[in-house]
C-alpha cells in the first residue's frame, strides 16, 4: 500500500464525504478531537444503558445513598496510606542497612506481601490470624487478635501497600546523591539527622508520583474490604451497590454509580497530586517565579 | 610551640586489595596552611577524607585537637567521638554538595541548628556574618540551583564554617569550576588563611594559590608523602625528580 497517495490515486477535483471531513478535522486543535470521542464513547454507552432499559429514577433514588459512602473510602484510604507510609519508612531503612536483622526481616516482608494476592492477605488478617492467635495464646490475649472486618481490612491493605512503597522509599532513598549524606556527616550530624533532615526530604520529592500512584490504587482496592462483610455502618460505595442493587435487581445502575464515585474520587485526587508535585520542585526548578 | 592542631600517624587506607594509603605521617599546627598535590590515584583524597573519618583508616591514629581516634575500632563504638571529630573539622567538596532542598541561609544553619547550644538568633547571625565574609549575604534566601558554581562553592566553604571548626580541610575546591569563577573561591580561602589564620588543608592543583598562601607543601606519590617543603623551596627546585616532573606538567 502507497504510504502516500499518488496522483492517479486522489482524482484532483473529487470532493467526497471523506474529505471534508478530513479537511474540517485539520482545522480543530487536537484536544477537541480527543474530547469528541469521550463525547462519542459515553454517548454510545448511555444510548446502550437506556437501550437496555437502564433505570435512571432508581439511580437517582439511590445514588446519593451510595455516593455518600465515599466517605468510608476516604477513611478507609487515609488510614491505611498513613500505617503503610510509616511501614515503608522502616522497611526502606532495613533495605539500605548494613544490619542483617533489619535487612533480612524487610526482604521477608517485602517478599511476601509482594508475592500473595492481596485479597488472600485480606482473608490471612481477618480469618487466619484468629486461629493463629487462638492456637498460640491464652484466651484473653488471643481475643486481641480477632478483628472486625473493617480493621482486618486496613491493616491488610496497609501491610501489602506498605510493600510496594518499601521498595519505592527505597529506591528514592538510593537515587539521593552520595554526596548529601557526606556533606551532613562532615558536618557533624548523626546518622538519624542525616536520613531525616537530608537525605529523606529529598527522597520524598523523588518518590511523590509513584506514592500518589499507590494512593490511587489503594483507594480502589479499600473496595475488596467489603468482600469480608464490613457492619452496614462501614459499607463503602461498592458495598452499597451490591446491597441495594441486589435488593432491587438493579446492579447495572447500583455498580454504575459506585464506580463513577470511584472514579470521580481518583480524578479529585489526581489533582491534587499534581499540585503537590509542582510545590514540591521548589529548589530544582532555575526558573525565576517571583518569590512572595 | 604549642602541640600541633593535627596529628596523622602511621595512616594506611586499602580498598579491597589496593591498598591506597601507604603509611602516611603528618602534624599540622594551628594557623598553617597545608597544600597537598600529586597525579591523581596518588592517595591525597583519601588522605584528606580519612582525618574526618570520611573514610574509615585501615591503620592508623587521626588526631584533631587533643582527641585522637585510632582505626580497627567498630564504627558503632566510636560513632560519637568521630561526629565530635567531624565538628571540629570542616569540609569543602569538589561538588559543593549543597543541600537542595534548603536556603542558602538554611544550608549554612542547618548543623549548628540541629547540633550546637546556641540559640536561634546567635546561630543566624553567625551564619548571616560568614554569608557576608564569602560575599553573599544578598542571596541568603535563594535555592543554591539558583547559583553559579563559585557562589555555590562559597556557600559551601560558609557552611563548613558554621560549626567554628579548628581546621578547614579542601577537596579540590575549584577544580569543579568554570575558569572564570576559580578566582573568587580561591579569594575566599586566600582570605581565611590571611586574615582569619584559619588552619587549612588543601588539595588542589592551583600552583599560584599554593606558592601565595601555603605555608607548606605536600607532594604525595603513590600513597606516601614523597616530599614535604615551603612553597619556595618546592617552586625554586623540588629535590626528586618525580615532584619535579609532575611540577613540570601542571605549570
Amino acid at each position: 500500500m502507497p504510504l502516500a497517495p499518488t496522483d492517479e490515486a486522489v482524482p484532483q477535483q473529487r470532493h467526497g464525504l471523506a474529505q471534508s471531513l478530513e479537511l474540517f478535522s485539520l482545522k480543530l486543535p487536537f484536544r477537541v478531537k480527543v474530547a469528541a470521542v469521550w463525547l462519542v464513547i459515553g454517548g454510545l454507552l448511555l444510548a446502550g444503558f437506556l437501550k437496555s432499559g437502564f433505570d435512571i429514577a432508581w439511580m437517582g433514588d439511590h445514588a446519593f445513598a451510595i455516593a455518600k459512602a465515599v466517605w468510608v473510602t476516604i477513611a478507609f484510604s487515609v488510614i491505611a496510606i498513613s500505617l503503610a507510609v510509616g511501614l515503608a519508612l522502616l522497611g526502606a531503612q532495613g533495605r539500605v542497612s548494613r544490619n542483617p536483622i533489619a535487612y533480612g526481616i524487610s526482604g521477608f516482608y517485602t517478599s511476601f506481601f509482594r508475592g500473595t494476592p492481596l485479597i488472600v492477605q485480606l482473608f490471612l488478617w481477618y480469618l487466619a490470624l484468629p486461629q493463629l492467635a487462638l492456637g498460640l495464646l491464652p484466651e484473653q490475649y488471643a481475643t486481641w487478635f480477632i478483628w472486625p472486618a473493617q480493621v482486618a481490612g486496613i491493616v491488610g491493605i496497609a501491610f501489602n501497600y506498605g510493600a510496594y512503597m518499601t521498595e519505592i522509599f527505597r529506591s528514592g532513598i538510593e537515587a539521593v546523591p552520595h554526596g548529601q549524606a557526606e556533606a551532613a556527616a562532615a558536618l557533624g550530624m548523626s546518622p538519624g539527622q542525616q536520613m531525616r533532615r537530608i537525605i529523606l526530604p529529598q527522597a520524598t520529592r523523588i518518590v511523590i508520583p509513584a506514592t500518589g500512584n499507590e494512593f490511587i490504587a489503594m483507594m480502589k482496592d479499600t473496595a475488596l474490604i467489603g468482600l469480608l462483610g464490613t457492619t452496614l455502618f462501614w459499607a463503602d460505595p461498592f458495598r452499597m451497590a451490591q446491597l441495594s442493587g441486589k435488593a432491587d435487581f438493579r446492579n447495572l445502575e447500583a455498580l454504575i454509580a459506585a464506580a463513577l464515585v470511584y472514579w470521580g474520587l481518583t480524578a479529585v485526587f489526581s489533582f491534587f497530586q499534581r499540585k503537590l508535585e509542582e510545590r514540591m520542585s521548589k529548589g530544582y526548578v532555575r526558573q525565576v517565579k517571583n518569590a512572595a | 610551640m604549642s602541640a600541633p592542631i593535627v596529628r596523622v600517624t602511621g595512616l594506611h587506607k586499602s580498598f579491597g586489595s589496593l591498598e591506597v594509603l601507604k603509611g602516611v605521617d603528618m602534624q599540622i599546627n594551628a594557623g598553617e596552611v597545608i597544600v597537598v598535590f600529586g597525579r591523581s590515584g596518588s592517595g591525597k583524597s583519601t588522605f584528606l577524607r580519612c582525618i574526618n573519618f570520611l573514610e574509615e583508616p585501615t591503620q592508623g591514629t587521626i588526631e584533631v585537637a587533643g582527641r585522637s581516634i585510632s582505626a580497627g575500632i567498630p564504627t558503632r563504638f566510636r560513632r560519637k567521638q568521630v561526629q565530635h571529630l567531624r565538628r571540629t573539622c570542616g569540609m569543602v567538596f569538589q561538588q559543593f554538595n549543597l543541600f537542595p532542598h534548603m536556603s542558602v541561609l538554611d544550608n549554612v544553619m542547618e548543623a549548628p541548628r540541629r547540633i550546637s547550644t546556641d540559640s536561634a538568633k546567635s546561630v543566624r547571625d553567625h551564619a548571616m556574618s560568614l554569608l557576608a565574609d564569602v560575599g553573599l549575604a544578598d542571596k541568603a534566601a535563594e535555592y543554591p540551583i539558583r547559583l553559579s558554581g563559585g557562589q555555590q562553592q562559597r556557600v559551601a566553604i560558609a557552611r563548613a564554617l558554621a560549626m567554628r571548626p579548628q581546621v578547614m580541610l579542601f577537596d579540590e575546591p575549584t577544580s569543579a569550576l568554570d575558569p572564570e569563577l576559580i578566582h573568587e573561591v580561591l579569594s575566599v580561602m586566600r582570605n581565611l588563611a590571611q586574615d582569619h589564620s584559619t588552619t587549612m588543608i588543601v588539595v588542589t592543583h592551583e600552583m599560584g594559590f599554593a606558592r601565595e598562601v601555603a605555608t607548606r607543601m605536600c607532594f604525595f606519590h603513590e600513597g606516601r608523602i614523597l616530599e614535604q617543603c615551603a612553597p619556595e623551596q618546592m617552586f625554586d627546585g623540588a629535590r626528586l625528580p618525580e615532584t619535579q616532573r609532575f611540577l613540570n606538567a601542571v605549570m
